[in-house]
């Protein structure tokens, strides 16, 4: 792998940037592999990397039917916090936010992770309230997250509009400092550039087709668009599409996949300090490094693949950002798209063996797990190798769905980050 | 916006309606002779198609009633909307 560094980029400039290698080899299925994730996105490229690396097992291979961050992680905005109420999430999303730290170095690719802290806005008493209860949780179990007056919010995020005219005024705010946002593309280009070269074989244009099984019921291998690939082990992180692949085992999982959609704006100068989130009034908002305001919409109401999501849901986010962001309200948007992101009925994710030997799902994801990519990659990987998960996502499995011990994010996640 | 057809009072915007969730589940006739699985099954187990879905709505803005409809969930269109009562129009598993 050709290592960045200031050295390697000045010795481009001088030679005209000629040098630079693909950040990836672009494979072809081999007739067999040790394991094989199905999904190229962060969560997927992300357990491969954590398989090789940490485990030793590089004769694997991730296999993707477009190309690899083409999914929700190429479509996300890119909100990373761990504030979640429970001491199970709380754990996982956390564990995620201490990799984000030093994944750039680590991976040697500039992920562009900048806590810049995300900003909770409380509108009325249940959130004010709700709002602390999280505070007090999180601190308790080592977490930051601080409490902030009207005036406080202000401060941080001097275009917020505090006004008591306005139809949700803002009561006060939840502060996480080291929450902000990273760079979606560069998480899976890193991980895949990183993966490749252990050995890991990324291939794309490749669309998972079926699951074989063999006499005992146990994982044999694929179908693929691009032919028949032998293995004992399937790891499957394929969002949006998780029902629709693990289908094919006759596995089937309490998700349902609705569209999601995001929108940035034209690009301006830094206006904009930190990530700002409305849940009450489902509102989101960062400005990338670009200089593009990037807001994130609600989901729709009905479940659909169709990843573009309805108008009038993008209207009405436009409507709070306006009232909450006076100075934005001339600014013009220039893109919008949908993904599909799958959710549980808990709003926490699904990190797990599966009742087929070999079969390992990591899914449920929903609108909120692209600050878990680095995270849930790690013990998906873990569990995969050891056919046992890791402590931190044990509780994350099927049964708890049967058993009752639901993980209820529901007010921390219901809305889409 | 969809237009979604009401069976009581005809075609109407999307606006004016609540997706009600998956058609036709059923509640176990008796939940105490049902198995942790079955039930966990009732309460949480979606089916989650990419292609054609029976679901119900409700006309909240409008009647106010509950009907069914099939929708092709990769394209969002209405394939047919029916009142409650009535079985599936596609003859397709009404779990
Ligand atoms: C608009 C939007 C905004 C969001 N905002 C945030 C946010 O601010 N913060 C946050 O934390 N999260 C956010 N999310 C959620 C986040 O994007 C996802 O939870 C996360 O990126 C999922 O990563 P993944 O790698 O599991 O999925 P993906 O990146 O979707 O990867 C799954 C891959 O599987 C592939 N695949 C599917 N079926 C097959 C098959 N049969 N064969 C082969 N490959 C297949 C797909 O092509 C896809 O590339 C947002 C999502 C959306 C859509
Ligand atoms: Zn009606």
């Amino acid at each position: 792998m050709q290592k960045f560094s200031a050295w390697s980029l000045l010795k481009e400039a001088f030679g005209g940037q000629q040098g630079w290698q693909p950040q990836w080899r672009r494979a072809t299925p081999k007739a067999e592999y040790d394991a094989i994730i199905v999904g190229g996105g962060g969560h997927g490229l992300g357990a491969a990397y954590y398989l090789a690396a940490e485990h030793g097992l590089t004769n694997i291979a991730v296999v993707e039917k477009g190309w690899i961050g083409g999914g929700n992680t190429g479509r996300n905005t890119t909100i990373i916090r761990s504030n979640y109420l429970f001491d199970e999430s709380a754990q996982l999303y956390d564990h995620s936010v201490k990799l984000w730290e030093t994944l750039s170095q680590v991976l040697n690719y500039n992920v562009m992770f900048s806590p810049r802290g995300v900003m909770m806005l409380a509108h009325n008493v249940h959130d004010v309230q709700v709002f602390k209860r999280h505070i007090h949780a999180n601190r308790a179990s080592g977490v930051d997250n601080e409490w902030l007056t009207p005036e406080q919010a202000k401060a941080f995020c001097p275009p917020l509009n505090i006004g008591d005219n306005i139809r949700y005024p803002v009561m006060g705010a939840a502060l996480q400092r080291r929450g902000g946002t990273a760079r979606h593309d560069a998480v899976a280009w890193g991980y895949a550039r990183a993966a490749s070269a252990l050995g890991v074989d990324i291939i794309e244009n490749c669309e998972v087709t079926g699951i074989r099984r063999d006499a005992q019921g146990a994982v044999a291998g694929i179908d693929t668009t691009r032919g028949t690939i032998r293995t004992r082990k399937v790891g499957v992180s394929a969002a949006g599409h998780s029902s629709v692949v693990l289908g094919m085992a006759g596995v089937k999982l309490p998700l349902e996949s609705f569209p999601l959609q995001a929108l940035v704006s034209e690009p301006v100068k830094p206006a904009f300090p930190c990530v700002v989130m409305s849940n009450s009034i489902h509102a989101y908002i960062s400005q990338s490094d670009k200089g593009e305001l990037v807001i994130g919409a609600s989901s729709d109401a009905y479940n659909s693949y169709t990843q573009r999501g309805s108008m009038f849901i993008n209207a009405h986010t436009l409507a709070a950002i306006c009232e909450l962001f006076p100075a934005f309200r001339r600014m013009r948007m220039l893109r919008n798209w949908g993904g599909i992101v799958d959710v549980t009925p808990d709003r926490s994710p699904i990190i797990a063996k599966t009742p087929v030997k070999g079969l390992y799902v990591n899914c449920g994801w929903g609108t909120g797990g692209f600050k878990a990519t680095p995270g849930s990659a790690h013990v998906f990987a873990h569990t995969i190798a050891h056919d046992e998960p890791h402590p931190i996502n044990a509780p994350f499995t099927i049964e708890r769905f049967r058993d009752g011990r639901l993980i209820d994010e529901a007010a921390a996640a219901a809305v889409a980050h | 916006m969809l237009l979604i057809h009401c069976p009581y009072c005809g075609q109407r915007p999307e606006l004016e309606f609540r997706h009600g969730g998956q058609a036709h589940v059923a509640r176990p006739a008796d939940p105490s002779a049902t198995s942790i699985d079955e039930w966990a099954d009732y309460l949480y187990l979606r089916e989650n198609p990419k292609g054609l879905h029976a679901e119900r709505w409700r006309h909240v803005h409008g009647c106010g009633r509950f009907f069914n409809a099939l929708r092709d969930t990769t394209t969002d269109v209405f394939v047919s909307t029916y009142r409650c009562g009535e079985p599936r129009p596609d003859g397709g598993s009404a779990r």
